[in-house]
């Protein structure tokens, strides 16, 4: 299936309250999703047997700080059966008392194990029922996010020190 | 002259300083670990092509007890450095370190919250090895610098101090 295929199956099942505006970049379209709804649509776009997403690529965050909601997380899925491959995000936002949260797609796509807890510790972003919510890369001391846009590149001496205290 | 002379040469007069210095930098034993790409140039200076047996040092061993030189050979990350400064911990006296590469010379184009800036931080670093990384003629040329400074050395009157720094 092509690229605009696969978008219109996922609004003739979701409709338009679940995915919206479509980008078509070079041939190739991002769906932005409800973020409640991710894990309803991961599991469609695995099980389908036309769509057969059975491989997720990668999960990544944006920082699209000072714009509101602030973050996305990024789905890149291919299906090794099929040979074609799509990308979905997910926009969600923080609030003074609320983490940035999102359903963890563990249960659909083992791959997404690494790739959430980088992206949790890069964007502070929290993924629900994550099996394993450690850190990944950052010393587990750390409680910064360094690939925030209001984080400072250095770091400082106090959130980043050289050795463990 | 001299006594030398009345032993029909067999034996070689010198003072103990010199012979100490001499032995330690004739066998300097690297420990061989590598931190990132530095580290292929540094195999490629240990084999054939470039040879360090010429110089005593082609057995790199293992085992920080066992070793005499630190080729600190990389971008040092912070969650590298604990380990980097237990391996020196470890290592037996006399130790030397030469910090390879503009990543463990100053911390180099990583300038960021994530890399250690310049090893000498924290370890006592005896040549500097600048390039990115350093062709391997400037390892060694980086080695036949400490071999000179080690002939230099008190080694017998006034042996160097060794400790690991406290913070920047």
């Amino acid at each position: 299936m092509n690229q605009l295929e696969i978008g219109d199956k996922l609004l003739d099942k979701f409709g338009l309250e679940v995915i919206e505006t479509p980008a078509t970049f070079r041939d190739q379209m991002t769906l932005t999703v409800a973020a409640d709804k991710i894990l309803a649509v991961c599991k469609f776009l695995k099980e389908d047997p036309e769509l057969a997403f059975d491989f997720l690529s990668f999960v990544a965050g944006v920082d699209r700080h000072p714009a509101k909601p602030r973050f996305e997380v990024i789905y890149q899925i291919k299906s090794l059966k099929h040979n074609h491959r799509f990308r979905i995000k997910a926009r969600i936002d923080e609030s003074e008392t609320e983490p940035a949260t999102i359903d963890s797609v563990f249960s659909i796509w083992r791959t997404a194990d690494w790739h959430e807890r980088e992206t949790a510790e890069m964007f502070g972003i929290v993924f629900r029922n994550h099996p394993d919510p450690r850190k990944l890369l950052l010393p587990e001391e750390w409680t910064v996010h360094p690939l925030r846009k209001d984080f400072p590149l250095f770091g400082t001496e106090k959130d980043t020190p050289d050795l463990p205290a | 002259m001299g006594i030398e002379r009345h032993l029909n040469d067999t034996v070689h007069v010198t003072n103990l300083e010199w012979f100490v210095n001499w032995a330690r930098k004739s066998s300097m034993w690297p420990l061989g670990f590598g931190l990132a790409c530095c580290a292929l140039e540094m195999i490629a200076t240990f084999v054939s092509r470039y040879d360090l047996a010429r110089f005593g040092m082609e057995v790199a061993r293992p085992s920080p007890r066992h070793a005499d030189l630190m080729i600190v050979s990389g971008t040092a990350s912070k969650k590298m450095l604990p380990a980097v400064l237990r391996i020196y911990e470890q290592m037996a006296e006399p130790r030397w370190v030469i910090a390879m590469g503009a990543c463990a010379c100053t911390g180099g184009i990583y300038k960021n919250y994530a890399v250690v800036q310049g090893i000498d931080r924290y370890l006592p670093v005896d040549v500097y090895v600048p390039g990115c990384p350093p062709r391997p003629e400037s390892l060694m040329d980086g080695i036949l610098q400490l071999h000179a400074k080690v002939m230099r050395e008190q080694s017998i009157h006034n042996p160097r101090t060794f400790e690991i720094k406290k913070g920047a």
